[in-house]
């Protein structure tokens, strides 16, 4: 039920309840307990808007950065992490395996801004070993939503 | 001139419904409850794997029946599925779509005047290819009180020493209804006693909701006198792809593939390696699908419900056939008007036999904002109507 119930709310967090529920086959008070429960237990933690930002009038750039630290004794990586994820323009802070550690997500008014972040801010932290920064040209798809103009679709109205 | 026209051809009725498509086609702004295809595309991983085949060349026919490959999947599959053995080298045709499979069977099969019995409302082939293959459909009307389901008596009613064939077609379309092996069971027997063949048309079999599909063939004593028909249109979301297979006895399969062999000479390369991509890993693809369309399904009944419009639950397919006999108008008129008046195309029930009349099929394979932007206007044309109706009745008395 949980799952199931979360699956259709990935989808679309918006969806009316009660359409929920008679999609599942149970009452919306089920459902709406199972979603206030699941909130609570951390399950179900936000329930933010997929933005095209593209196609606002808004400036935005967003980059990918990999940053390889020096772990510092006794503390392993959760210090750092926690500190990353402070900052308001960090979206996304992931611990990786493979030729880095962390892979922070940023996202900032201009080139420079993100720049000036990444050398004043990131790389000066103590734990903080190197960094490299990417930006991001282009989203094609983002949280399972493609972003760019699908084809209509070339089903037929009526068929038997 | 001379007449070019074979009779039997022009003999076929254009079905009625052409006029309503015609209307549609004519009507760009119009939405639509109307199709009786899946509303995914493919999987992506199955496209993938035709294209890869273009990409490896393989432009080239495939063996009549159909790949080895594709075969042998095909028969492990109705196999795990369904508890039915066919042997892939003899027993199996991948065909162009369910639909040749239903041509084939009929056409190997059928003696001029021999019968063939059709459970209406019924899918819309049958009947033209009973009549191309030289054979007389004798109808029954199901009622929508047994589910729709066909029972023994009816069988039997519509028996002669003519009848050779029974069509079946579960899970249906247009109706939703499913048999269970239980109302199986009393059909299966009748047929062996009677010494008749079944045509089991099972496009649907992966989509049922509660039930699994049982296919009458997995009754006792009923594989040697059934052809299957199954495909990939509906289960994987692959109509365009045109695959199907039919599997029966050898010896009605013989003369199926050979039919096959002139007429078509094999189903289409790319897509038949496709299906092999769809059988080998689309099982989560499939519940997926069914899940959703068992979620859609949940609410088309709930919001049928809330106007007030009597409908039966359908247990499998993506349909409903809500009936709209209250409004004392026929299927055709009511679908006309809802399209004039609202700009929504349903299906009149009478466009799979007459005994369709007072009924519509509403496929339920549509987004969800597609089902209520659909269902809040004709929530608001039944109003309409009933609050007309309700004006002239007061009028009367
Ligand atoms: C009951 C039934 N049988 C067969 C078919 C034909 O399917 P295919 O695409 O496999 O030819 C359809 C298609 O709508 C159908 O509804």
């Amino acid at each position: 039920m949980h799952n199931a119930i979360l699956k259709m709310l990935e989808n679309n967090s918006r969806i009316d309840l009660h359409d929920l529920a008679v999609m599942m086959g149970t009452d919306e008070a089920v459902i709406v307990e199972e979603i206030e429960k699941m909130e609570k237990d951390g399950v179900i933690c936000g329930y933010p808007t997929l933005i095209n930002w593209d196609k606002t009038t808004e400036e935005k750039v967003s980059a990918m950065i990999e940053v390889r630290v020096t772990p510092q004794r006794g503390q392993g990586f959760e210090r750092l992490a926690e500190r990353i994820t402070n900052y308001p323009e960090v979206k996304a802070v992931y611990l990786m395996s493979g030729g880095y550690d962390f892979l922070v997500s940023l996202e900032g008014k201009t080139l420079k801004e993100v720049s000036m972040f990444v050398t004043s801010k990131l790389s000066t932290l103590d734990a903080v070993a190197g960094t490299a920064t990417h930006f991001v040209l282009k989203k094609y798809k983002d949280h399972g939503i493609i972003l760019i103009d699908k084809p209509q679709s070339s089903r037929m109205k009526v068929t038997l | 001139m001379r007449n070019p026209l074979a009779d039997k051809v022009v003999g076929i009725k254009p079905s009625g419904i052409r006029k309503f498509f015609d209307v549609v086609s004519e009507m760009p702004d119009a939405i639509s409850l109307g199709v009786g295809e899946p509303d995914f595309d493919t999987p992506w991983h199955v496209r993938e794997e035709g294209i890869y085949s273009l990409e490896r060349g393989r432009t080239f026919y495939t063996s009549n029946a159909g790949l080895m490959e594709l075969r042998t999947a095909i028969s492990r599959y109705l196999y795990k599925k369904l508890d039915l053995h066919y042997d892939p080298k003899t027993e199996i045709v991948v065909t162009v779509g369910g639909s040749e499979g239903i041509d084939l069977a009929l056409r190997a099969m059928l003696n001029p005047g021999d019968e063939v019995i059709l459970p209406e409302p019924a899918y819309v082939s049958y009947a033209p290819c009973v009549t191309l293959a030289g054979g007389n459909t004798v109808t029954i009307n199901l009622q929508e009180k047994n589910r729709f389901k066909l029972t023994a008596e009816e069988l039997l009613d519509a028996i002669t020493d003519r009848t050779k064939i029974l069509i079946l077609s579960y899970p249906n379309n247009p109706t939703g209804a499913i048999m269970t092996r239980e109302d199986l069971e009393p059909i299966a027997r009748i047929i062996q006693e009677k010494d008749i063949f079944v045509i089991s048309d099972e496009i649907y079999s992966e989509l049922t909701y509660g039930k699994n599909h049982v296919s009458i063939a997995s009754l006792p004593g009923m594989q040697e006198r059934t052809v299957v028909i199954n495909g990939f249109s509906k289960a994987f979301a692959m109509t365009g792809w045109r695959l199907g297979y039919a599997a029966g006895p050898e010896l009605i399969m013989e003369q199926m593939i050979k039919i096959h062999q002139f007429a078509i000479m094999a189903a289409p390369t790319t897509s038949q390696y496709a299906g092999v991509e769809a059988l080998a890993n689309g099982e989560d693809d499939v519940q997926e699908m069914r899940t959703s369309y068992n979620q859609r399904r949940r609410f088309v009944l709930d919001q049928f419900k809330q106007m007030g419009l009597q409908c039966f639950e359908p247990e499998g397919a993506f349909y409903m056939f809500p009936s709209i006999s209250e409004f004392g108008m026929s299927s055709d008129e009511f679908a006309t008007r809802f399209l004039e008046e609202e700009k929504v195309a349903v299906v009149p029930g009478t466009a799979f036999g007459e005994c369709g009349e007072g009924f519509l099929r509403v496929s339920y394979a549509y987004s969800l904002e597609e089902l209520k932007e659909a269902l809040g206007r004709m929530a608001e044309f039944v109003r309409r109507l009933r609050a007309k109706k309700q004006a002239g009745d007061a009028n009367r008395g």
